[in-house]
């Protein structure tokens, strides 16, 4: 269940890990498309918040690449469909997500993420 | 009644069967949904807009689908993965995080545009291991959300506090991440009615009001916590007025008042209350004795 949406303003938060936190790297992904309702309207608010080349670099690495490489200063009708797909509908269901910053690594089974962490990688 | 909080743990507590009870009992469906429903509209987000919310402690996701239906994208993290699973077989739309949240949350500034919660943050003040501090957990989890949400956006927590001390550490910590905004208490003098929101605000703006059931002025019992303090500031306000205009004499009101009429006052005081064996007023009554050395 985790969609690229949430990913997207996912960081790692062990302490003191603050450079390379962001974004975490999916490995031994298993993919699941689910359809879901268009709301290119949200997709063109959200726009600002997205940071698009973790996202381009994201969805490249679960094999999508409809995006482009740098964010188009006006999105087209048809980008924005291509975005909702890779927002909203892609859910990554097992796997793994690992902060290239600090190595910690966040399972993912059931498409929930286990982002619980040790006494000693709890920040203060 | 007895409290959840007291029993165990809220992952072991929100174990297989009672993540099933609770999400099979249709009367703490409806109270959860009311509660939600109330935050809601507490949070005040713009009208005909998707927005982006956190649902903290989203447990089977009730008021996720809520969220749903209001046509809120929703991220939701829980504590107790029996809980969370049985949000997964309820098919809810969110995302959902194993999270507990006294260790913070990671997520990037600015990404959500309000925050709901429905009977959660009191958990955050048990210690259920010897490394677990609350006013250090509570802490780190104010500041983390203070730093995801929008600005200007808001949080909303309904809580069920067991104290005012409680009510008393919970507001301090938020305030101390920065947050403004203060308690809702819907309808202050029922007990059985009677719910407590936790209004925070990022970015200047106004509490909103509580409901009260009757239509009678309870503006004091609205933000009781808030007006508590009011009174604590005005009243301490008084006492320094009182003792700098009193200059050096220290102790108020006995500035211009001399022995003799002291005297005389608490005996006319001791007259009027009938107490026997006041002694007659005379010439010598509070005179200065004789220096004898």
């Amino acid at each position: 269940m985790v969609r690229l949406i949430t990913h997207n303003m996912l960081a790692c938060h062990v302490k003191n890990c603050t450079k390379d936190n962001f974004p975490l790297a999916f490995s031994d992904v298993e993919l699941v498309i689910r359809p879901a309702p268009e709301n290119l309207e949200f997709i063109n608010r959200f726009l600002p918040k997205l940071d698009w080349k973790a996202l381009v670099d994201t969805a490249r690495s679960l094999g999508d690449t409809t995006l482009p490489e740098t964010m188009p200063e006006s999105m087209t009708e048809d980008q924005l469909r291509a975005l909702h797909h890779v927002l909203m509908e892609m859910h990554v269901e097992e796997g793994n997500m690992t902060c290239r910053g600090c190595g910690h690594v966040y399972p993912i089974s059931n498409g929930i993420p286990n982002m619980l962490l040790a006494e000693h990688e709890v920040g203060r | 009644m007895s409290r959840p909080e007291e029993i165990s743990p809220p992952e072991i507590f929100y174990g297989d069967t009672e993540a099933h009870k609770y999400t099979a009992n249709t009367r703490i469906k409806s109270i959860q949904s009311q509660m939600t429903q109330r935050a809601l509209e507490l949070l005040a987000l713009p009208e005909d807009e998707t927005a982006f919310v956190l649902d903290i402690g989203c447990g089977s996701g009730l008021s996720g689908e809520l969220l749903d239906e209001e046509g809120h994208v929703w991220v939701g993290c829980d504590i107790a993965p029996s809980m969370l699973e049985v949000a997964l077989e309820r098919e809810v739309e969110g995302d959902l995080f194993l999270q507990d949240i006294g260790q913070g949350f990671g997520f990037r500034p600015g990404t959500f545009d309000g925050a709901i919660s429905i009977s959660v943050i009191q958990w955050l003040l048990n210690a259920d291991s010897n490394t677990h501090s609350p006013p250090q957990r509570l802490a780190r989890f104010f500041t983390t959300l203070h730093s995801c949400l929008r600005n200007p956006s808001r949080a909303v927590f309904q809580f069920y506090p067991s104290s005012d001390d409680q009510v008393q550490m919970i507001t301090t910590a938020a305030q101390r991440a920065g947050f403004g905004g203060g308690l809702v208490v819907d309808y202050p003098n029922s007990k059985k009615a009677r719910k407590m929101y936790l209004c925070l605000m990022v970015g200047q703006q106004e509490v909103p009001k509580a409901l009260d059931g009757e239509e009678m002025d309870l503006d004091e019992e609205n933000s009781y916590g808030l007006e508590k303090r009011r009174e604590e500031i005005r009243n301490e306000r008084r006492r320094r007025k009182d003792s700098s205009a009193s200059g050096k004499k220290g102790k108020k009101g006995k500035k211009d008042i001399n022995a003799k009429e002291w005297i005389m006052k608490k005996k006319d005081l001791y007259r009027a209350r009938g107490k026997e064996g006041v002694p007659t007023d005379s010439k010598y009554t509070a005179r200065k004795r004789k220096v004898y050395f």
